[in-house]
């Protein structure tokens, strides 16, 4: 474990973010060409959707990987954390501008429909959290900058579920997805009291 | 469009209706018997044996038994009908059809003078159909109709696409098509139909009667509990592609609205 750590070591942080962003310019140009298929525009939501939802169980296994394998990722944290968000923001954007158009339309959907009233809960609970995802944030907010970022948790539950609900009959992926969040917040309880496995 | 009845060549003739690509018709599909993925059909319907085919109509009809594809077709003229498309999921397409009057099909097995509904089921043969390890439904998949409804001339059922033969992932070899009713109604590869006196349970009433109705209009005034009906997208308009507002019955009201004369569509979703 120590080799893959001191291998990780040498991963400059901004590469993370270089590699991260990519995709979100690949699949819009896919969406353009026509490499997305006969509806880019549910495609490509559905796309950035999916990798926001991936970039969140990467978020939250970070610290059980350290706790419970002693792998150390703590360094690409703020990152991964962030291109999350940067994906929900795009799905978003999408949703938006491409997907419903309508204004009036978008305000009754959030208010009328519970999965997006959930995904914008979701989506919401994070803006404070990109936002003080900085050094300065961290040191003015001491103590309260950790309190303040375990609304990462209700935000994953929240993205989990939104998936769960859009889902039309009885369908495996978004399953997949809250159970790993699930399991993931779980590890976090404080009466689990998990030993190291190497 | 020589063979069309009057009503349908006036609904398909209004306003000339440009048909999609044969790529968006034939690669953006829903037959989950393939996946969920609205890919997975092109990619993997190809496996599904559709010769020999037979049809297995039964109940109230006077000549019940296996109708193979060679004898209906024998029975009935081919003709075109070039029809919107409205998915229940808000998008449209616009498919030149290839098919026969499905009234014509129920008159060759001679409806009975009891029959109220008809009831339709696809093909379930899991060895051909990687989708139906999961249970997304219950199989195989149903639907159905009232008889005045699948003898309305409208109603057709369909052998083509674009002058061929359906390609597998459209429903090969012999599909229905209802233009006013949700895409889910036209319920694809049939192998047996079933005159009956009672409503038939439909698959996806069955697995979520709140948003499914056994009706299924498109009506842009009823919502689906999760998202508008008021507009739909048509596809193949790229990825800056406008909403487009969704009409009344898809369309052709005027043919069909007096199906449902005094009846609350609110209530018979």
């Amino acid at each position: 474990m120590q080799r893959i750590n001191s291998l990780f070591r040498m991963v400059p942080v901004w590469l993370v973010y270089m590699g991260g962003m990519l995709p979100a310019g690949v699949l819009f140009y896919q969406g353009l060409s026509g490499a997305l298929g006969a509806e880019p525009i549910k495609a490509l939501e559905h796309e950035y959707g999916e990798l926001a939802l991936q970039l969140l169980v990467a978020t939250l296994a970070i610290t059980p990987l350290r706790r419970l394998l002693g792998l150390n990722l703590m360094r690409f944290r703020r990152a991964i954390g962030l291109l999350c968000f940067f994906y929900v923001s795009c799905h978003l954007l999408v949703w938006l501008v491409l997907d419903v158009q309508l204004l009036g339309q978008i305000l009754a959907d959030i208010l009328k429909r519970p999965y997006i009233t959930i995904g914008m809960a979701g989506f919401v609970l994070m803006l404070p959290l990109a936002l003080t995802s900085n050094g300065i944030s961290v040191r003015r907010l001491g103590a309260r900058w950790r309190l303040l970022h375990r609304l990462t948790y209700p935000a994953a539950f929240l993205g989990a579920l939104h998936y769960v609900m859009l889902a039309k009959g009885f369908q495996l992926e978004p399953l997949i997805y809250m159970g790993a969040i699930l399991l993931l917040l779980a590890l976090r309880l404080p009466s689990v009291a998990w030993p190291k496995l190497a | 469009l020589a063979g069309l009845g009057g009503t349908a060549a006036r609904a398909a003739t209004e306003e000339a209706l440009e048909p999609n690509s044969w790529e968006d018709v034939t690669t953006y599909c829903n037959f989950y018997e393939f996946g969920t993925g609205k890919g997975d059909p092109a990619a993997y319907a190809g496996q599904m044996t559709t010769e020999p085919w037979s049809v297995e109509i039964d109940g109230l009809v006077e000549r019940p038994g296996s109708y193979s594809m060679a004898q209906i077709l024998d029975a009935m003229t081919l003709e075109d009908r070039i029809y919107r498309f409205r998915c229940v999921e808000a998008w449209s397409m616009v498919v030149p059809w290839q098919g026969f009057e499905l009234s014509d099909l129920l008159n060759l097995a001679g409806v009975q003078d009891g029959a109220k509904y008809v009831a339709f089921e696809t093909l379930y043969r899991p060895s051909e159909m990687p989708g139906t390890a999961y249970n997304v439904l219950d199989w195989p998949y149903r639907e159905g109709l009232r008889l005045d409804e699948a003898q309305h001339p409208l109603t057709i059922m369909a052998t083509g696409i674009f002058g061929k033969p359906l390609p597998n992932q459209n429903g090969a070899p012999l599909r229905l098509v209802v233009p006013w009713k949700y895409g889910f109604k036209s319920i694809k590869s049939i192998v047996r139909i079933t005159l009956t006196d009672q409503q038939p349970q439909t698959s996806w009433n069955m697995a979520n009667a709140r948003e499914y109705g056994f009706y299924s209009n498109v009506n842009p005034t009823v919502d689906h509990p999760r998202w508008s009906q008021a507009s739909e997208r048509r596809i193949g308009g790229g990825l800056f592609a406008r909403r487009e507002p969704t009409l009344m019955f898809n369309g052709y009201e005027k043919d069909v609205a007096a199906l449902y004369q005094g009846m609350d569509l609110a209530e018979n979703f």
